[in-house]
């Protein structure tokens, strides 16, 4: 599966190197860098590490590597005694840092796929000892997928490929291969047993999210790590590909309404909750979608300060604001308002409110905004095939997207009467059919017609075949009457009180403690 | 729901138990995919559905469009709209190309789709009566569809008009008169003299039609919190 690199010859095709970049050049900071980086490595010290890779790694690709890649991995080799696991480390930062900030020609894409090959071959072979920061196994698992995704799209724009490219794609169509991707990140999952892990710890037969799943015997938590972040990465190609059902399948060993390893890690917490959203959205359990929206969007809004300086920041930003857009449809809806948190709901009035009084109206407009809207806040869908290499060569890269953005638009046209329908139902308390289908403008036959789909499309079905109501406002008929039932704000006065309790008794142990002299 | 009732009680073919064990060992393997096509086949004889099965082979087949069936293709998805009210078709669609959707037969199943999706059922049956051989194809397609009308109209009528009833499952006289029967005896309905024309059934009580058997889980507590405060109680 490995290509043989090519970085001896320095023959490399770099279309994207800044001219004087020397990749044998190892200026002293780098040297230093590399030296302490793999020392903390050795040591298993994990705050080090992390401070490192989080800050020093940043540092100095914005003070000596804007346009520039990083130095070679053969050139800091002897710095770090030619260490195997730590140069493919090392060779994940490197083309993490060069997609980052350049673009990455076919050839580059094709080689940071086989270290990815080399790096998951280490790991799933259980020779790894070290431990690393969450974040770093993070964005390993983020960074493939990411580069998959890329790498579809890529190949998807066959017009402007080179005789040259189109060569390379035939010769190494391995890479990036779909089959490959997903076999990966199952086989960290397997091997990691950490499916079987979370259940145990349910059990209280083990520790794994107590200990945010580094191991403190002397262990290694990369390649447990790494399998549970695998299931988010799971979660996401099944969401690039449009197959929402099998991408919750793979997050349901998460339980998500809990904060676990995947909230350790704002990337991972973020990444999990838009798709998990997202895929919601898309099988219309629409309660469920605006729920897991608003809260992490109050999440974010709350700790976005504390992020400020992260190489994440952008990217928490784009995702934040992608989420308003998806919590707009969805609650254009289904306009469970109540749901949502008043941070959050006047952040949406402010970027939404206009628009999603625009959506509520069934006409071009309206299907306009949600196309806009959908567009902006969906994945980027991509198709998992290889071209076709005859010509005329073809691109394909928005046919994913447009699939699912007509089946989406599909469904809102089917809902369109919805609306009107809501605006009735919550004036009346009964109200006879052939009066309510005066006022709609519409047939009885057709207003019965109506009124079930408003039943149908407001009860969805959960992942247990469990129908669950969705209805902002409800109703029943009978016989000729439509009797509107008025929904109740519930309150969760239970939780309030036990945590009020739990507070309480933690009051009265302090004071226990206070010795009066 | 209707796959529920169809999975339910009867035991697993040998080809099912084998293939859950191909997709539970490997669900990303192209050598599976004639095992999952024979799958499908056997799903539309034994009236057995397993969705699972069916998007896996759809994913194969979004991997390496070559071998792509397109009458195993339309077999899934009728088998989809068997499933109903679940968003089965919407989940499988979802994954097959357009240039694919764009095929006369798709066309039709899109259409049965949109009637059913918007509780058009008169339109529905006529609709399918026209296209026969599509899902005539498929053992118990009436009754599954059937038991998504029923189920429809039970989240939306506490009483519902005998000639609404008759339209949604497209059942009439004498055959209505025993399906009524088969339903008062088994399932709970009534039916009764409705105020002037014809007969009115009474439907069975359910948290969506008679909203005040809807429990307020909002008021209930989950053991899980309470166990919380057990050290402060002991």
């Amino acid at each position: 599966m490995a290509a043989p690199y090519e970085y001896e010859e320095g023959g490399y095709p770099q279309e994207t190197d800044a001219v004087g970049y020397d990749p044998n050049f190892v200026p002293d900071s780098v040297k230093s860098f590399v030296v302490h980086l793999y020392r903390h490595i050795r040591e298993k010290n994990v705050y080090e590490i992390h401070q490192m890779y989080e800050t020093s790694f940043q540092t100095l690709s914005e003070r000596m590597f804007k346009e520039t890649p990083w130095p070679s991995v053969d050139a800091v080799a002897p710095y770090v005694d030619n260490d195997h696991v730590f140069c493919l480390l090392y060779r994940e930062m490197w083309f993490r840092h060069l997609y980052a900030r350049l673009s990455p020609t076919l050839r580059q894409r094709i080689d940071s796929w086989d270290n990815y090959c080399s790096l998951f071959q280490v790991v799933l072979h259980g020779v790894v000892n070290m431990q690393l920061p969450n974040q770093w196994l993070w964005d390993m698992v983020d960074e493939f997928v990411y580069q998959f995704q890329a790498f579809c799209q890529y190949r998807a724009k066959m017009k402007s490929k080179t005789a040259e490219e189109i060569a390379l794609l035939r010769q190494y169509d391995q890479a990036w291969n779909v089959y490959g991707v997903l076999n990966f990140l199952q086989a960290l999952v397997e091997k990691s047993t950490i499916i079987q892990i979370l259940e145990r710890e349910k059990e209280g037969l083990e520790e794994f999210t107590a200990t945010d799943g580094y191991d403190y015997s002397g262990g290694s938590n990369v390649l447990k790590v790494l399998g549970y972040f695998s299931m988010i990465g799971l979660l996401r190609v099944h969401c690039l590909l449009g197959d929402y059902h099998t991408g919750l399948k793979c997050l349901r060993p998460i339980d998500i309404t809990q904060q676990g390893v995947y909230t350790s890690v704002i990337g991972s917490h973020i990444t999990t909750i838009y798709h998990y959203g997202f895929a919601n959205l898309m099988l219309r359990r629409y309660v469920e979608a605006i729920h897991e929206f608003n809260k992490i969007l109050l999440y974010i809004y709350k700790t976005k300060q504390y992020h400020q300086k992260s190489p994440q920041y952008e990217q928490i930003l784009k995702k934040n604001e992608q989420m308003y857009a998806l919590l707009a449809i969805a609650l254009s809806l289904c306009p469970q308002v109540k749901l949502v948190e008043e941070t959050v709901n006047s952040q949406l009035r402010e970027k939404y409110g206009e628009k999603m009084a625009r959506m509520l109206r069934y006409d071009e407009e309206a299907s306009a905004l949600y196309d806009e809207l959908f567009s902006y806040a969906c994945p980027k869908f991509i198709t998992p095939s290889a071209p076709s290499f005859e010509e005329p060569l073809v691109n394909y890269n928005q046919d994913a997207y447009r699939l699912q953005l007509k089946m989406f638009l599909y469904e809102v046209k089917q809902q369109q009467l919805l609306a009107g329908v809501r605006s009735y139902l919550k004036v009346y308390s009964t109200i006879s059919l052939g009066k309510l289908a005066n006022y709609m403008d519409l047939d009885e036959p057709n207003l019965r017609a109506v009124l079930m789909t408003y039943k149908h499309k407001t009860h969805a079905v959960d992942s247990d075949g469990k129908i669950i109501s969705n209805a902002d406002v409800d109703f029943y008929i009978d016989e000729d009457m439509v009797r509107v039932v008025e929904s109740k704000s519930a309150k969760k006065y239970g939780d309030y009180f036990l945590r009020q309790i739990v507070k309480l008794e933690g009051i009265m142990t302090d004071i226990d403690r206070i010795k009066l002299e | 729901m209707v796959q529920e009732a169809t999975n339910g009680g009867s035991e697993k073919s040998q080809l099912a138990i084998t293939v859950e064990q191909l997709i539970a060992v490997n669900p990303y393997n192209p050598d599976i995919l004639p095992d999952l096509e024979n799958y499908v086949n056997e799903q539309v004889l034994s009236q057995t559905y397993n969705l699972d099965a069916n998007l896996c082979l759809l994913r194969l087949y979004q991997f390496e469009p070559d071998r792509m069936s397109t009458p195993i293709v339309a077999r899934i998805l009728v088998k989809a709209l068997m499933a109903m009210p679940a968003p089965d078709y919407s989940l499988c669609l979802f994954l097959i190309p357009d240039r694919v959707q764009i095929e006369e037969q798709f066309k039709t199943l899109n259409v049965l789709s949109h009637f059913l999706e918007t509780a058009r059922f008169r339109q529905f049956w006529d609709e399918a009566a026209k296209s026969r051989h599509i899902v005539e194809a498929v053992s118990g397609f009436e009754q599954a569809i059937r038991a998504y009308a029923v189920h429809v109209l039970s989240i939306t009528y506490q009483k519902v008009p005998r000639t609404i009833l008759a339209e949604a499952i497209n059942i009439e006289g004498v055959s209505l008169d025993k399906f009524l029967e088969h339903q008062v005896s088994n399932n709970g309905w009534v039916v009764e003299k409705g105020q002037g024309k014809g007969q009115v059934i009474t439907l069975p009580p359910t948290e969506f039609n008679h909203p005040e058997l809807k429990k307020n889980t909002a008021d209930s507590v989950p053991l899980e919190h309470i166990t919380r405060i057990f050290p402060i109680l002991g």
